[in-house]
């Protein structure tokens, strides 16, 4: 399986559909790179022309920006703009919340227009499309999956319910924890603080939502940001839990459960 | 006689206006004395705000019973004040219930829902004041009320209560007047009430003179008592009732993840990359963030007058839920408290004289600026559209620009982001190390 780029796509006077932007934690860290790979098998699957920039891309800037750094921010938007205009680029699509938010919201004053949609939307209008296809009784048929959502995704961005519509497809049994949707509670990785250590205080944030999650006795924690990932994949093992319950990502979901 | 009470109503109005427009006038100039911000852009979204967010109170119904209580106090508060109308007009006219003949049955119909209201009002400030008094609820009980501002909640209910109490006390006293046929009571008949005919067998063995007496004394400190509410209303977190609307008005319009953006860095960044764009006189931007007040933008500051401290905002805070320093509806009492500190400095000295302060490290620290994940929950929850979260990115702003002021690790992610375009220490070279483990 080949996932090509788009400096390769350029050479041979083609041109993708879409831009997939995979993102630090997608690139770099090795639990987001499953995410990134499960995506990457879906996309293929389903015949989509898309190329991502490879080692052309470079951070969007989004934690520098909130922990105060403009400069670097600037920087970081000025050189991937400047890439993704010399590609012309229209579309992409990106399985961080956080790279989603900073292309969609912030780089267009910056002059950087593009069709930016977050891959758990890009699942849904695939179901919908009946492109994705799915397998009958796959393995998440009726267990019991609650959603957490993502900070960027949900209230910086309102999208809330195609996550939760492409975990229906799934014939789980969705259940909802008690702060959801809008009332989300973060993650805990926002704000830069996924680089840092904890401010002094009684409890780590990503504790207080894992058992919040534990509540609802799920046998999946569905996530669709790779930092959330990484913070519920923390709290379950840290509450001992890592053998009963899987924190999995949509996408990761639906590539395990693709009919062949 | 009638002619001194008159001219005292008239006076008492006219100083009791001049206070409070002196003192709006003083809060508008704190609120401008922030950066220029620009709303001008689609008026007619705003104004649906407007009618959802201020007068449908649309983010109280997030939790539908205390909406449902708020709702009363504030139709109260509006539409017994058309009652003020009468009140100011007999006042001054040396009338008495100016609208009782020409309204006719109507009058009745509006007193009785007025008094239905008012009811309600009474009712629903002593279930708030047990709330806030004797159940724990952990917004009320936190540390930010401290001293003044948990007092001033209270004055609050209470004088409502009074207010209240007054009005169905005039009513029920003037009622009585009437059925006894006493002076110029029954000249203008009006017909008992419904919740103050209640109170008649507490009144019926006073004679007429002392009902007269009550009636008077009622109908003064109801007046009076209204006009020192209005001239308690901006020194108190209660100025919500008029800014929920302009607030509402000028609620930002954008997805709530979008940063505001810094021109003149954007601008600096150009300049570096492209130095044939850089025009000759560009001159450096003078500040970059906020360190105090007049560095943000006069929208940080109506929300900080905005705030009624109900405290929704930190209840839903992540970093306040598990013990840290930070609480946004601190972060906005800070930001009010230093404007006033502001304003009282330019009342002294005509304009501001430096006072050795500013909003960073003296009202607000940096271990609570440290504590924010930027999630976004306190702006959602705010039934007023107060932004804790963009003051607490401009701090950090200035805090990283201005002072170099960062955590050990953020330095590292600065430098990783700039040398390996990556917020971790990763090699550029391996951004497309799994598309190899793919193949393979």
């Amino acid at each position: 399986m080949t996932v090509r780029t788009m400096a390769d796509m350029m050479a041979q006077g083609e041109t993708p559909e879409i831009l997939f932007w995979v993102g630090c934690a997608g690139s770099f860290d090795q639990r987001a790179q499953k995410i990134t790979k499960a995506f990457a098998t879906i996309l293929n699957k389903v015949g989509v022309s898309y190329a991502i920039l490879g080692k052309e891309e470079a951070c969007t800037g989004d934690p520098v920006r909130r922990a105060g750094n403009e400069f670097m921010f600037q920087m970081m938007a000025y050189q991937n703009i400047q890439i993704l205009n010399g590609y012309g680029i229209k579309k992409i699509v990106t399985t961080c919340p956080h790279c989603f938010n900073t292309l969609k919201n912030e780089y267009p004053e910056l002059g950087g227009h593009y069709e930016v949609i977050h891959h758990t939307t890009f699942l849904q209008q695939l179901i919908d499309e009946g492109k994705v296809k799915l397998k009958e009784g796959g393995s998440f048929k009726g267990k019991k999956i609650t959603y957490h959502d993502s900070c960027y995704l949900g209230r910086a961005n309102d999208i809330y319910e195609a996550p939760r519509k492409v975990l229906e497809a799934l014939d789980a049994e969705l259940v909802e924890m008690k702060r959801c949707r809008t009332k989300g509670l973060c993650c805990g990785a926002g704000g830069a603080q996924m680089f840092k250590e904890d401010e002094p205080g009684n409890k780590r944030i990503n504790i207080e939502r894992t058992e919040e999650a534990l509540e609802v006795q799920p046998q999946v924690i569905a996530a669709a940001c790779p930092f959330c990932n990484t913070m519920m994949t923390d709290g379950v093992k840290n509450k001992e839990k890592e053998n009963d319950i899987e924190v999995l990502d949509v996408a990761e979901m639906i590539a395990a459960s693709l009919a062949d | 006689m009638q002619i001194l009470s008159q001219i005292l109503f008239v006076a008492i109005s006219a100083v009791a206006i001049w206070l409070f427009s002196k003192r709006a006038g003083q809060i508008r100039r704190n609120i401008l004395l922030g950066k220029d911000e620009d709303f001008s852009n689609e008026p007619g979204k705003r104004w649906k705000n407007v009618l959802l967010l201020a007068f449908g109170q649309k983010k109280m119904f997030r939790n539908p019973t205390v909406a449902i209580m708020h709702f009363v106090l504030y139709a109260g508060f509006i539409i017994i004040n058309l009652e003020v109308l009468e009140i100011v007009l007999d006042g001054a006219l040396g009338t008495h219930r100016l609208f009782a003949a020409p309204l006719g049955g109507l009058y009745s119909f509006l007193i009785n829902s007025f008094e239905f209201l008012a009811v309600g009002v009474v009712l629903f400030c002593i279930v708030f004041l047990v709330r806030r008094n004797v159940l724990k609820i952990k917004r009320f009980l936190s540390n930010d009320l401290n001293g003044w501002p948990r007092s001033d909640a209270n004055y609050i209910l209470i004088t409502e209560i009074v207010l209240m109490g007054l009005f169905l006390t005039l009513n029920a006293t003037d009622t009585l007047l009437q059925e006894r046929g006493y002076g110029h009571y029954a000249e203008h008949p009006t017909g008992s009430f419904y919740f103050s005919s209640m109170l008649h067998p507490i009144f019926a063995g006073l004679s007429s003179e002392a009902l007269v007496m009550i009636e008077r004394v009622a109908w003064w400190a109801h007046i009076i008592g209204i006009f020192a509410f209005l001239n308690y209303l901006p020194y108190s977190k209660h100025l919500h009732i008029l800014l929920a609307f302009p607030n509402a008005y000028y609620t930002r319009l954008e997805p709530q993840g979008k940063m505001k953006n810094m021109p003149e860095v954007q601008n600096e960044v150009l300049y570096a990359m492209q130095p044939e764009l850089a025009p000759t006189d560009a001159a450096p931007p003078a500040h970059f963030g906020a360190k105090d007040v007049f560095e943000l933008s006069w929208r940080n500051l109506m929300d900080a007058y905005s705030c009624t401290e109900c405290g929704r905002c930190t209840s839903a805070c992540p970093a306040n839920q598990t013990g840290k320093l930070l609480s946004p509806r601190k972060i906005m009492m800070a930001t009010r408290d230093r404007l006033e500190d502001v304003g009282k400095n330019i009342n002294q000295n005509g304009s501001f004289v430096a006072d050795g302060k500013t909003l960073l490290h003296d009202y607000i620290s940096v271990e609570e600026l440290r504590a924010c994940t930027t999630c976004n929950a306190c702006v959602e929850e705010c039934p007023v559209s107060i932004s804790p979260l963009e003051i607490i990115t401009e701090l950090r702003r200035s805090l990283i620009m201005e002072e170099s002021n960062a955590p050990q690790e953020w330095n590292g992610m600065f430098s990783n982001t700039e040398n390996n375009f990556a917020p971790w220490k990763f090699s550029p070279d391996d951004r497309d190390k799994w598309v190899a483990e793919m193949a393979s």
